[in-house]
């Protein structure tokens, strides 16, 4: 069973309809890319597994077991954690308070606390009592994926964690993946950017207005494909 | 020698609005509510204290130490049952109920105690004074005045050194992403209004001891709690203290020069400090 499952995911903002029949699956230990360009859906997607935008039941499951009709918050609080696109630190809190707000409710013992993510990001130790904002924007995406890391996630969801960060900084947040990875811990990663996604995940998926329009392996799919299924096979 | 005490006074009175006003700031810094019946619900509380005194034989710190939990039921109550309901982007609805709250209160107090003027019997805590040096301090004031540093630190300390106060910030910040750390926003600003309302015990305890009241004065209180806010910066709480500083001499100075014009001298302090401080005197760096 695939820990995490969505079927015949549709959303909609007010009358426009943002996703149509999404199916994915995530299994156990598993990182799984999700790709496309702006706009085709993948935030929307994100939002969806993590209840912000409410599905109608029997559309995402984690460990077979329905979670589309919870809040946020009790799909947080079953293991679910998400990196949300812009980072989103707290201004108000200091690097260190937004790392502890991570395990605000969900307090599950793990490889993850605040020792360990700093040790992962050690940059983060030295400015723990800074306002996150204060940060660079890779120190601050390092806070937000710390932040989510903190509560020991069964799934974690990076949406866009690249987005407007130059290319050796993205290197560098890419470089803590296979650490991740090694506790255990299921990924989505959510990109425009399709050279670092490719390089983590196991399985690819790529959308386009709201639709799966390919999916496989990274070492199955050519490039070609990659291109049609991204920008449309008339482009 | 007379404008000293002119101004002491002023600032133990400051306590009083601080009082009142420290509940309303700490719900606006979180939730960006003005609850335009928080001056009713002291009065609100202020009945309760009075109850429990005359029922119950107690005296009013004891009372009030029993009406506290009370009234964070009411105001947790108040909040999830109606509040949360239509809390939004749109700042009208809370205004509408809110309102509507306080004129029914008001008319709800006065069915059950009439329009007379009542007290909370202090004893003999009502006549003594301390002095100091050529100024003579009446205890009740110097109580209120400490209440007021007292609360301001409590609720410093809940907001920044606790859990709790970390998920407030976190939740006035942005409620949404609270939500993906596991917060509810719903049960967080229940539990501010719940402490909003002890706060609005302790405010009673002092307003309804030092002087008369009746079921009308809560909307007089709301305006010296909102300006009190106002004049310190909207969400920051020892910004509320010195609002209510700045309001309690200004009116202690205008009544010194012409005993007509204490309440308007308040107003004129408000208005004076708006002007020079837009945002008051210690806004939040960002919002
Ligand atoms: N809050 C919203 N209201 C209305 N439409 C939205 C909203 N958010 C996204 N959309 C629309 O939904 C579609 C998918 O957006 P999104 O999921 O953000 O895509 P991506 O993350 O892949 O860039 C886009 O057409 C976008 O304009
Ligand atoms: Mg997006």
């Amino acid at each position: 069973m695939a820990l995490l499952e969505t079927r015949d995911l549709t959303a909609f903002y007010g009358d426009f309809q943002a996703l149509f029949g999404v199916d994915l699956t995530l299994q156990e230990g598993e990182t799984v890319a999700v790709i496309g360009a702006n706009g085709a859906g993948k935030t929307t997607l994100m939002r969806s597994v993590s209840g912000l935008i409410r599905q109608t039941p029997g559309m995402v499951r984690l460990d077979g077991r329905e979670i589309g009709a919870l809040p946020a918050d009790e799909i947080m609080a079953q293991g679910v954690a998400m990196v949300p696109e812009g980072r989103k630190l707290f201004p108000s809190l200091s690097v260190e308070e937004n790392l502890l707000m991570g395990r605000h409710r969900r307090k599950v013992n793990g490889p993850w606390s605040l020792d360990s993510v700093y040790r992962l990001f050690p940059i983060l130790k030295e400015r723990r009592n800074q306002p996150g904002t204060a940060l660079s924007g890779g120190q601050q995406q390092m806070v937000s994926i710390g932040r989510a890391l903190m509560s020991n996630p069964r799934v974690l969801l990076c949406d866009e964690i690249s987005l407007g960060l130059a290319p050796v900084v993205i290197r560098d947040i890419y470089a803590a993946f296979p650490r991740i990875r090694e506790t255990g811990a299921s990924v989505i990663v959510v990109e425009q950017d399709i050279g670092q996604a490719m390089k983590v995940a196991d399985r690819v998926y790529c959308m386009m207005e709201g639709r799966v329009t390919l999916s496989g392996r990274p070492d199955e799919l050519s490039r070609e494909a990659i291109h049609d299924a991204y920008f449309g096979a008339a482009a | 020698m007379i404008w000293i005490d002119t101004i002491v006074q002023g600032i133990l009175l400051g306590g009083l609005y601080a009082l009142f006003a420290l509940g309303l700031s700490l719900v606006f810094g979180i939730m960006r509510l003005v609850n335009l019946a928080h001056g009713d619900l002291i009065v609100l509380a202020a009945y309760l204290i009075l109850v429990l005194v005359t029922l119950l034989g107690l005296g009013p710190f004891m009372a009030a130490l029993l009406a506290a939990p009370i009234m964070f039921g009411i105001g947790w109550a108040l909040q999830r049952l109606v509040l949360n309901r239509v809390l939004g982007p749109d700042i009208l609805p809370p205004l509408l109920v809110t309102f509507g709250l306080s004129v029914l209160l008001q008319n709800a107090l006065q069915e059950a105690f009439s329009a007379d003027s009542r007290r909370i019997p202090a004893g003999w805590l009502e006549t003594s004074s301390v002095s100091l040096g050529p100024v003579s301090l009446g205890l009740m004031p110097l109580l209120t005045f400490a209440s007021a540093i007292l609360v301001t630190l409590a609720l410093q300390w809940l907001f920044y050194r606790t859990a709790l106060g970390r998920a407030f910030r976190a939740t006035s910040d942005d409620p949404t992403t609270a939500s993906l750390m596991g917060v509810k926003p719903e049960a967080i600003f229940a539990k501010a209004t719940g402490i909003a309302m002890v706060v609005v015990t302790i405010a009673a305890l002092y307003l309804g001891t030092r002087a008369n009241f009746d079921p009308t004065i809560g909307p007089a209180r709301l305006i010296y709690a909102f300006e009190a806010v106002i004049i310190g910066g909207l969400g920051s709480l020892w910004g509320t203290l010195a609002g209510g500083v700045i309001i309690g001499v200004a009116q202690t100075v205008g009544a010194q020069i012409n005993p007509e014009w204490q309440i308007l001298a308040g107003h004129v302090a408000f208005l004076v400090v708006l002007l020079v401080r837009p945002r008051g005197l210690f806004p939040r760096a960002f919002d």
